[in-house]
């Protein structure tokens, strides 16, 4: 986007100077047009040259060169050159794509001299070279392009830059690990922070695991510290049970509807002593404990585990006995000694305003009962990872034990990888972390029970630091490992060393044969998903999915953190699987990023607003009703719609709508769309 | 009772080695009410080892059956075309497919189709009997016309690999579950077991596991099946696939000696069954032409033991 500040290399102009006025003498447009090789990403499959000889004859062009990398800086000099020299007044760019370049070029025309807004790009790359193979009919596409584009740009007007201020407060949706580390760091740097998680505590996934590799510490006791800071930061406003809800407005000014689920005991008042648990008229937990992946039981009134944060305790009204008959002698309200119990509670909307968004609202792992060749749901001692985490917690189902269902300690225990990743019929990607815990898991394992443990793997893939002599020390440690992908899981005995156990049929591609291995417990490894109302969330916040449905960044590698909505940024395995310390690095950089937004205070805002021609409007009303941000009224006198150009987002909505053409939007009215139109259509 | 009637494609084995399976289906359908009649003129349905040699052929073969069956419905209905083989089943539902998908290889088809007067619309519909048995005549009105419920029968139902592989049409892919509603239908009690759609060995015999192409893996794949039966307390097997049932049934005595492992077990088509529980006579549902056969009742084995004998 074009900075009044200049773009760091001297050139462009500051916010106090001067802004060149509209051509509308001296001899009209002078149209300079610059035609990108891209390296052979153009000039690979598109005539460069055979286009910048089409465009020298094309009316109103002065100017047509070509250049190798028109995006680097002796390509933009180029431009700034022929402006400055008065050989141009009007830049057409054929290169790549406006969301690559377009700002790029743009304020190489102001620092020409011009106002950035006299500038148009033709998309000959995304749209022709990479997607027409036939070289001739490339270059005629591009041609066609370059002939709209400057029939168009002869015809743009002079628009004032426009900025917005940015609010300083962030909001962070999701809070793991990810949002943890995000909430933390903007507090630090003074901003405040809203956290909204719609679990009853924070932590997310590492809060369930024992130990985290390749180190092996412990996964509480690195972030439960974080977890409290974030509960006593004094620049957190920390929400759980809650979500989002509503999200309005653009960058630099959200405003986030909250809606905060009732938990039926006072957040103010509840110190988390659990004495109302013991209490309760059950006397052992009954109902499906979340938190131990379903291990155990839980009573009606809980709490996740000891160290949740908040550390509040939830009454779940499908469970307890006062919400379902009206009937219990509530000795939970007794026990409370700050009165903190409130049955008639409802939940309640908190809307806030902030200038970025920070979303990291995690993953869920693969349904293992989708690969029903692996008997989980059947077999009662095939075990999905998560499960197999929490077994191995100190504050878990078992305290810390691998058990079977029945109590017993296996013997020997199968770890079968890669389930639902990197298999056609689920997902195709890898999940990137189950190598890393499978060998975590089988040490693990191994150091609690003695067990002989197989891991059963496509490839192992531990890149990261210390990770493959992580690899090497289990492979010390005498872990079997079985290269083949796994076949089934069976109970059917073909010998009599596998009755009773539960056989790993796989194929050892190391060995060249086909395997049979008893085992008492399989651990799958299951791989890592979208959240399943990731698509809910996107719509939401108006970002993009992958095919998988992850959330699309803006750029694979350099703005990683970004979305194509500004403002809004992305942390974590909602942006794809990820380990914890990748995690972490780009939750930071997502604050850094959000941070370096709200920390200027101002954003620069598109210049294509709306207006309405007095002359021309029917005084209807269509567009005063359709406009999203309320920028349209109506002049009873004048008998017309008028536009609050400083409201006005410039989304369009009413210059499609306007039934006599009279609402149109800058640099996208009807003249410059029929002149582009007409440039294509003339040259085909 | 309605009186639905089907097309119905015999295929080679229905002819042959599975002549049990389609006496004993014909007349279970007939006593349902609802009629077979065979597909005039039909034609192989390119199953057999011609798919890796040469699809596009192997289809066209399935896909002249599939034409012949819309000329039945000349008003334009769609229509259903029974197939009993599993090996035709996957056949056809593969020529199916390439068909209704309309692509370069549909096309080829078509034009194989033209040259002989024929066309595909894409109304002729590839059916399973287990599948009709099940979700259309339905389990309700099999269980109203039980005269004989075999009450404490332990049934271990065999779906084969072909039925649910690659194409899942009507039931799970992994844990198939039709027949054994069926079974339970009938009174009979189903025997839950892994091994389903395990391979039985009938893909790579190609002429009996004594004189086929891979004996050897034949026998391992059929003696894991029986022995697995046998292990979860099933008194007989039942199956819907001719190549299935001849390769468990028929090489018992052989497995015997090769395994050091005692086999006996009954392995009968599933429409056999229902047919004794509707009351049919065992002639008429070819229960003479089985090797081994006897219900836990004690009643005494029609046929007792021994092997098909290649010639």
């Amino acid at each position: 986007m074009f900075r009044p500040e200049g773009d760091g290399n001297g050139h462009g102009k500051g916010p106090g100077e001067p802004i060149p006025q509209p051509i509308t003498t001296n001899g009209g447009p002078k149209v300079g047009v610059y035609v990108c090789h891209c390296g052979l990403n153009i000039a690979g499959t598109v005539d460069v040259a055979a286009v910048v000889a089409f465009a020298s004859t094309l009316p109103n062009v002065t100017v047509a060169r070509d250049y190798k990398f028109m995006c680097s800086d002796p390509g933009q000099e180029l431009i700034e050159q022929d402006l400055r020299d008065g050989l141009v007044n009007r830049v057409v760019v054929a290169s790549c794509s406006p969301l690559m370049h377009e700002m790029t070029f743009r304020r190489a025309t102001a620092a020409g001299g011009q106002s950035p807004f006299y500038f148009q790009m033709a998309s000959i790359r995304e749209q022709v070279s990479w997607v027409v193979a036939d070289g001739e009919d490339a270059t005629e596409k591009a041609k066609a392009l370059v002939a709209g584009a400057v029939r168009r740009v002869a015809l743009h007007e002079y628009l004032e830059p426009r900025t917005a201020e940015v609010r300083p407060e962030v909001m962070i949706v999701g809070g793991g690990i990810a949002g943890i580390h995000a909430a933390l760091t903007l507090a630090d740097a003074g901003k405040h922070v809203y956290l909204v998680e719609r679990e009853s505590t924070i932590g997310g996934h590492m809060a369930k695991f024992d130990k985290t590799f390749p180190t092996l510490d412990c996964a509480a006791c690195i972030l439960t510290p974080k977890m409290s800071q974030v509960r006593s930061h004094p620049n957190i406003t920390l929400w759980t049970y809650s979500d989002v809800v509503g999200v309005e407005g653009y960058t630099g000014d959200f405003t986030v509807r909250v809606r905060r689920r009732p938990r039926y005991v006072r957040e103010d008042l509840c110190t988390g002593c659990l004495a109302c648990i013991d209490a309760c008229v059950h006397k052992q937990g009954k109902y499906t404990d979340e938190w131990n992946e379903g291990l155990s039981k839980r009573k009606p009134i809980y709490i996740p585990f000891p160290q949740a944060t908040p550390a509040l305790v939830v009454v779940d009204p499908e469970a307890c006995i006062w919400f379902k008959t009206g009937k219990c002698p509530r000795p939970c309200i007794d026990a409370c000694e700050r009165d903190a119990f409130d049955f008639e509670q409802t939940e309640t909307f908190e809307e806030v305003k902030v200038g970025a968004i920070v979303l990291a609202t995690g993953f869920k792992t693969f349904d293992a009962s989708r690969m029903p060749e692996y008997g989980y749901g059947l077999y009662p001692n095939v075990y999905t990872s998560l499960e197999v985490e929490r077994l191995l917690n100190a504050a878990g189902p078992t305290s810390g034990e691998i058990e079977l269902r029945d109590g017993t300690r296996p013997k020997v225990v199968g770890i079968i990888h890669c389930v639902g990743s990197r298999d056609a019929k689920h997902n195709l990607y890898c999940s990137r972390v189950c190598c890393m815990y499978s060998l975590k898991l089988a040490h693990m394992v191994k150091e609690r029970t003695g067990a002989e443990v197989y891991n059963f793997y496509i490839d192992m893939r531990t890149p990261g630091k210390g990770y493959e002599e992580f690899y090497d020390k289990i492979l010390k440690e005498g872990v079997h490992m079985v290269r083949g992908r796994v076949a089934g899981v069976t109970d059917e005995a073909a010998s009599r060393e596998e009755e009773g156990h539960l056989v790993i049929r796989a194929e050892d591609t190391l060995i060249g044969s086909v395997r049979r291995i008893p085992v008492d417990m399989v651990i799958l490894a299951v791989g890592i998903e979208p959240q399943p109302d990731a698509q809910d969330v996107r719509r939401m916040f108006n970002i993009s999915c992958g095919a998988e449905g992850f959330f699309t960044e803006r750029h694979p590698k350099l703005a990683p953190v970004s979305t194509f909505t500004d403002g809004v940024f992305l942390a974590g395995a909602c942006q794809g699987p990820k380990d914890i310390p990748d995690t972490v690095a780009q939750a930071g950089a997502a604050a850094a990023e959000a941070l370096a937004m709200v920390d200027r205070g101002f954003v620069m805002l598109e210049a294509s607003t709306a207006f309405i021609d007095p002359a021309v409007c029917a005084g209807c009303h269509t567009c005063v009703a359709l406009c999203p941000f309320g920028a349209i009224s109506f002049d009873r006198e004048r008998k017309v719609a008028v536009v609050n150009e400083v409201v006005c987002k410039g989304c369009g909505v009413c210059a499609g709508a306007c039934p006599s053409g009279a609402a149109q939007q800058h640099l996208f009215t009807d003249e410059e769309i029929f002149a582009e139109i007409e440039g294509v259509l003339a040259y085909v | 009772m309605n009186a639905t009637r089907y097309a119905y494609y015999p295929g080679c084995s229905g002819k042959g080695v599975g002549r049990a399976y389609e006496e004993s289906l014909l007349a279970v359908f007939e006593h349902l009410g609802a009629g077979l009649d065979e597909l005039e003129d039909w034609n192989c349905c390119g199953a057999t080892a011609w798919p890796s040699v040469d699809e596009q052929q192997a289809n066209a073969l399935a896909a002249r059956n599939l034409a012949l069956t819309e000329d039945r419905s000349p008003n334009g209905d769609p229509v259903d075309l029974v197939a009993a083989c599993t090996g035709c089943y996957r056949a056809l539902v593969r020529a199916e497919t390439v068909l209704n998908e309309r692509g370069p290889a549909a096309e080829k088809l078509g034009g194989a189709l033209a040259s002989i007067g024929l066309d595909y619309e894409g109304r002729a519909r590839t059916r399973h009997p287990l599948d009709i048995l099940v979700n259309e005549i339905g389990l309700d009105r099999i269980r109203e016309a039980v005269v004989r419920p075999l009450s404490g029968v332990k049934v271990a139902s065999y779906y084969g690999c072909l039925l649910v592989r690659p194409f899942a049409t009507f039931d799970d892919q992994w844990n198939p579950t039709s027949m054994d509603r069926l079974v339970e239908a009938i009174g009979a009690e189903p025997v839950d077991w892994p091994l389903k759609t395990r391979c039985c060995g009938g893909s790579c015999y190609c002429g009996g596991p004594v004189i086929g192409v891979m004996p050897e893996a034949t026998m391992q794949l059929s003696h894991a099946l029986l022995r697995e039966a046998k292990a979860r307390d099933a008194d007989l097997i039942v199956t819907i696939c001719p190549l299935c049932q001849f390769n468990m049934e028929g090489f018992q005595d052989r497995m015997t000696k090769r395994f050091g492992h005692p086999h006996d077990m009954p392995v009968a088509f599933i429409s056999q069954l229902v047919g004794i529980a509707l009351g049919i006579d065992e002639k008429r549902l070819g229960i003479h032409r089985l090797l081994r056969w006897r219900l836990p009742e004690g009643e005494p084995a029609t046929v007792g033991g021994g092997d098909h004998v290649p010639a």
